[in-house]
């Protein structure tokens, strides 16, 4: 009889696995994309040691990583609660430019309050702002299910150009030499930094979110709900929970966050709001979110990983490397991560006899 | 259509001989030997889990044999592919049609059929077509109608055109009464018997021990996996096929202690409610559910039964009418309020509905449960210990509390959806085909489940497709046609013929007078 | 002599449609057999890098247009073995490939940014027919690829609604467990849709680069995939109506660019946005009637087929 590979239903889900996996993803991922660096007459060994040595090769690279690292985790920690619920909010890149919008508004408007008024303004606004972008889609979804997929993704163009015709109109900088981009903000608006890095205080507020979405998730009835509508949506409404509600909330939550991933940045290191605030930190995010199974506190590790990534990016763009790069990788460690899924609920194997 | 052998000149259509199948634990046919002739139709009887879906799918390609032979017409056979048995002239109608719902009858049975018409097909050549054979068989069926269209009858109709146009010699059905009323079900017999003289072989897989003995030819009873043997129709009862298909009474005496009903604690008034496609499902139903009492509620499925229990858990909407629990008015319930006004449901679908599949047992139990908890924290220590006190009093087999339910077997589902159910002890339950798919074992601790809560002087609303179930376990009977209760009977004062009559949309007083 | 610019608008509108129709025809494909691959916009970009660079070194822009459509059905097919063969989550697969599509298209396309293109496909009128007053000049004055986009439309219509193996895909993705007892192989038509979906959205990006706009922009797809992808629930899985759709998506599109002639000032910026809006506007309407009506969503879609085995 002649034999075949075959998936076999795992009895019990691995632990092991279950880490493995993204991990073995991540490097086939670089191993895959690497063949395109090859093909493209460049050493791609060459390319990730440029890489490595951008991001950790001295105190400003670490630096800069954990600088990244911020907004990332925030978009991640966002993205990962409406994937609980099974909504796919791909959004975070508008809602990120939503929330710097917001928050600017404040620093441009009150320029002369102090600190300990302005920056908790801020910081409102950018969250309403970022969870109104996120609570639009959520609206037609809870009520006649229009994908969110799709609306959540135009509405980044759309983001994008809002802000976009702001620094390029009525907020731009009058001796900003024609550059696409507001006055620098006031003093009151700025976010106080760690020593002379630009490590700012934006990081104790992701962990504080990520160890905040870790407790609600696991020990509160609110939490509880997220977890059964994400499984089962008609076991949710079986069980009395409010699917609609839970839809507009976790959406208004995850683009606030998203929000304030946008405050955070604008606040603390570009200082102003300015066209091309995010090199795709929203769509990073997905990725992040996936990588890491939607658990907050992988988040924050994949995170860092991640924000070594884009500075490692930035750097081999010195060497002439395209921005794309980095896009380019992530994509194929996605793929990697995707693919890899099955073996935590599957394992291959060879089968003779026995089934068919 | 085309019958390349006459009945002389063979004496078996099919000879299993021998069949073995082993799957990872389980040997789910040890051993089985049966053949069929042409121009008989033979039974295949058996409880869930006996073996018979099995030997089926071996001898409709689907799975091999370990060991054993398989003879068609006298030649042995290596079934390669369900492709490989139709090509052969064996078909099989599931239990779950293979049909497309949004296409035509025609075109459900264009669909992988290769008789050399080119790739651009002409409808109106195969409506013809498709005409002739039903008229040659004597199934009414429009080719042009869209199978979600048809009523199940009609598509189990759908089913068997199928085959005979692809030139099944060989027909088996799975369950085919199991959707029908029992008039439907003789009108199947009838056409099943009128393709037997045409020399075809019909194989029926069936539980239903009446219906057997009155319309086939022969019976092969399988139990455990193995064949307990095969005898002729005319030379057995009901008493012996009982006998070798468990080896005890069917609808044993039940230990059904005398409760006096109490007050009611359901009430629907004309209650009138909309499916899922927008259209009235429940039209002016009304019903009283008393303490300490079993209604069942008859009917072919699909007659209702799930707005009406959807209804009263508070997960559809009452477009006109009241609901009462307990004298209270509970019409525009939210899903919570009726969980909190003591109903409980244990819904149709128990793995993704009731239960959810990926969830641990605790967080399954913690579903009904969560919301009586004080404040906004999840008390986990007290959900492990009544998930441990529910295993425990019901004697769930479970490897790791914290495993995904997923991993277990459909009667440990039913007992941990059942004991969440009934740890709270609600007023009143609504089970929906509790018993279905389940083992004898598991049937009974959850009859036992059942009656106990109707002794403990609380209400009980069983839907059930099984009239024996239903005439054994419940107290009164509402049956149900399109949505309209057609009236309500004490099992022990009417035939299951009456009932029949009204799961077809006679109302009560016309059944009985027709009888 | 006051209808011409509209008549303008509509010509601009017919071809500034065409990528999202062509793109939206393979979209169809794959969703019609069951799977939903949100990674158009990553192909389509592929494929105006590709047939941009093929074109460049050819001097051909039928080379290039055949490279792209090869390189769609490449991307495509990695999406199709996450999903099918892995059976991956569509969605997530489908956003990686976009990702993936982005980076790789910008990493290849770097040194191709501002390089002008001779070998690109020229307006040609069909005699006789562009002389139809109005009608001419709206449909049949522009490049051969409007017209085989056309063709295609009515070819893909065909072969959906009258063939069997139109009627076998359908199948796959309505119920693919009837397909299967039918003797179809359900996986091999995954496949095959799945990939002719990657070379339709190959060359709606080789249009952009070869036809629509001659030239290579980092991410100048500027979002047509999605729209594409919501032009297919607008046009009902159906590829006459996502002509229909694309025409109108198209004429949003160019829309902004006419305001001026119109007599109309609006911010560059806010015209911009009108096809993302419009799009989101016309998906919910679209699907409150597809949820009220009882139309042709694929039953099956987004589901990964897993044979029933004990």
């Amino acid at each position: 009889m002649k034999g075949k590979w075959r998936w076999e239903k795992r009895e019990t889900s691995s632990k092991t696995v279950t880490i493995l996996v993204p991990i073995f993803s991540c490097v086939v991922g670089l191993l895959f994309a690497g063949i395109f660096i090859w093909v493209s007459g460049k050493n791609p060994l060459l390319v990730y040691g440029l890489m490595v040595e951008g991001a950790l090769g001295s105190a400003y690279g670490i630096s800069e990583t954990v600088v990244k690292a911020i907004p990332l985790m925030l978009t991640g920690l966002a993205v990962s609660l409406a994937f609980r619920m099974q909504l796919w909010n791909i959004g975070a890149e508008g809602q990120f430019y939503m929330g710097a919008f917001g928050a600017t508004w404040a620093a441009l408007t009150f320029p002369d309050w102090p600190a300990y008024l302005l920056l908790p303004t801020m910081l409102m606004l950018g969250f309403v702002a970022g969870g109104i972008w996120g609570l639009l889609p959520a609206i037609p979804r809870a009520y006649f299910k229009v994908n969110e997929t799709i609306t959540t993704l135009l509405m980044n163009y759309i983001a994008i150009l809002w802000v976009d015709y702001f620094v390029f109109g009525p907020w731009k900088d009058p001796k900003g030499m024609n550059f696409p981009l507001t006055a620098p903000f006031s003093e009151g608006a700025l976010l106080p930094a760690f020593g002379t890095s630009r490590i700012h205080v934006g990081l104790i507020l992701a962990l504080l979110i990520a160890a905040i979405f870790y407790y609600v998730l696991q020990y509160t009835k609110w939490g509880f709900e997220i977890r059964v509508s994400g499984e089962s949506p008609r076991a949710a409404h079986y069980a009395g929970m409010n699917h609609k509600r839970n839809i507009l909330l976790v959406m208004l939550i995850s683009g606030g966050i998203a929000g304030i991933a946008g405050m955070t940045e604008v606040s603390a290191i570009t200082q102003r709001l300015q066209h091309g605030i995010s090199p795709g930190y929203g769509y990073t995010a997905i990725i992040i979110a996936w990588l890491a199974r939607l658990h907050p506190l992988a988040i924050v590790f994949v995170s860092f990983l991640f924000g070594g990534l884009l500075v490692g990016g930035f750097s081999i763009q010195t060497s002439g490397f395209p921005a794309a790069t980095v896009a380019m990788l992530q994509g194929a460690i996605l793929f990697f991560v995707v693919g890899g899924e099955i073996f935590t609920q599957y394992r291959l194997t060879w089968g003779g006899k026995g089934e068919r | 259509m085309q019958k390349p052998h006459s009945r002389e000149d063979l004496s078996y259509m099919v000879e299993m001989i021998g069949i073995t199948k082993r799957f990872p634990g389980i040997v789910a046919n040890d051993q089985i030997s049966f053949a069929v002739r042409p121009g008989e139709i033979h039974a295949l009887l058996g409880e869930n889990g006996a073996g018979k879906s099995t030997l089926m799918s071996i001898l409709t390609g689907l799975y091999r044999p370990d060991e054993g032979e398989i003879r068609l017409r006298g030649q042995q056979v290596h079934l390669q592919s369900p492709r490989d048995a139709v090509q052969r002239g064996i078909g099989m109608v599931h239990q779950h049609f293979k049909l497309v719902n949004s296409f035509t009858v025609a075109e459900n049975i264009l669909l992988g059929l290769q008789d050399g018409t080119g790739e651009v097909y002409q409808l109106h050549e195969i409506n013809k077509k498709i005409e002739a054979c039903s008229r040659e068989y004597g199934l009414q069926l429009d080719p042009q109608a869209k199978i979600w269209q048809l009523s199940v009858g009609e598509q189990q109709r759908a089913e068997i055109i199928k085959l005979l146009y692809r030139g099944a010699d060989l027909l088996i059905l799975d369950e085919p009464t199991a959707v029908l009323t029992p008039q439907e079900a003789t009108e199947l017999y009838k056409t099943l018997r009128r393709m037997a003289e045409l020399g075809k072989s019909v194989i029926v897989i069936s539980h239903k021990l009446s219906e057997v003995l009155e319309h086939t030819d022969a019976i092969t009873v399988l139990r455990s996996g193995r064949s307990v043997g095969t005898v002729a129709t005319s030379g057995t009862s009901e008493q012996e096929l009982t006998q070798m298909m468990v080896g005890r009474m069917l609808c044993p005496v039940l230990d059904k202690a005398n409760v006096m009903p109490g007050k009611p604690v359901l009430t629907l008034e004309n209650v009138t409610a909309l499916g899922d496609r927008g259209l009235p499902a429940l039209k002016e139903v009304t019903l009283t559910v008393n303490g300490g009492e079993i209604l069942g509620i008859a009917g072919v499925a699909g007659n209702g039964q799930k707005e009406l229990a959807e209804v009263i858990a508070g997960l559809r909407a009452i477009e006109s009418g009241t609901k009462w629990i307990n004298s209270v008015d509970h019409t525009g319930d939210t899903p919570q309020a009726a969980i909190h006004a003591g109903v409980s449901y244990i819904p149709e679908d128990r793995l993704g509905t009731g239960l959810v599949p990926n969830l641990n047992a605790v967080e399954n139990i913690l579903l009904k449960m969560y919301q009586k908890m004080p404040g906004w924290r999840i008390n986990w220590s007290q959900a492990a210990r009544d998930t441990t006190a529910i295993i425990k009093q019901h004697d769930i087999k479970i490897a790791h509390l914290d495993a995904p339910v997923k991993m277990l077997s459909g009667g440990n589902l039913q007992k941990l959806l059942l004991g969440r159910e009934i740890f709270h002890h609600p007023e009143l339950i609504v089970a929906m085909y509790p018993m279905r798919g389940l083992d004898i074992g598991a049937i009974e601790t959850i009859r036992k489940l059942l009656l106990e809560v109707r002794a403990a002087g609380k209400g009980v609303l069983l839907i059930s497709e099984e009239l024996d179930e239903l005439t054994c376990m419940a107290d009164r009977i509402a049956v149900f046609h399109e949505g309209m209760v057609m009236g309500v009977v004490r099992p022990q004062e009417v035939t299951i013929e009456t009932i029949g009559v009204m799961m077809a949309g006679k109302r009560m007083a016309v059944a009985m007078s027709g009888n | 002599m006051e209808v011409s610019p509209w008549i303008a608008i509509l010509a601009t509108g017919i071809v500034a449609g065409i990528p999202i129709l062509l793109a939206a025809l393979g979209e169809i494909l794959a969703e019609r057999a069951g799977v939903i691959n949100l990674g158009v916009e990553g192909m389509m970009l592929i494929g105006a890098v590709v047939g941009f660079m093929v074109s460049l070194q050819s001097n051909s822009p039928w080379v290039g247009l055949i490279a792209a459509v090869l390189a769609g059905a490449m991307m495509a097919l990695i999406h199709a073995f996450l999903t099918i063969t892995l059976r991956a989550n569509q969605v997530v697969s489908g956003l990686a490939l976009t990702i993936f599509g982005t980076g790789l298209s910008g990493y290849l396309g770097k040194s191709f940014i501002g390089v002008p293109l001779t070998a690109t496909f020229k307006p040609v009128p069909v005699p006789g027919l562009s002389q139809i007053p109005a009608i001419g000049p709206i449909f049949f004055n522009h490049d051969l690829l409007v017209y085989i986009a056309y063709g295609l439309v009515a070819l893909l219509w065909f072969f959906l609604f009258r063939t069997r193996s139109g009627l076998e895909l359908r199948a796959v993705g309505e119920n693919p467990a009837a397909a299967d007892a039918a003797g179809l192989n359900v996986f091999l038509i995954r496949y095959a849709c799945v990939i002719a979906g990657g070379m339709f959205a190959g060359m709606a990006g080789a249009y952009l680069s070869l036809a629509y706009a001659p030239s290579w922009l980092e991410n100048m797809t500027a979002g047509r995939g999605w729209i594409a992808v919501a032009l297919v629930i607008f046009g009902v899985w159906n590829p006459t109506k996502a002509f229909l759709g694309s025409f109108f998506f198209g004429t949003i599109d160019v829309l902004g660019f006419h305001m001026q002639t119109l007599g109309i000032v609006v911010s560059s910026f806010f015209l911009k946005m009108l096809p993302y809006v419009f799009t989101i506007a016309v998906l919910i309407v679209a699907t409150r009637e597809t949820k009220t009506r009882r139309v042709a969503i694929p039953e099956a879609l987004g589901v990964p087929y897993v044979r029933e085995e004990r």
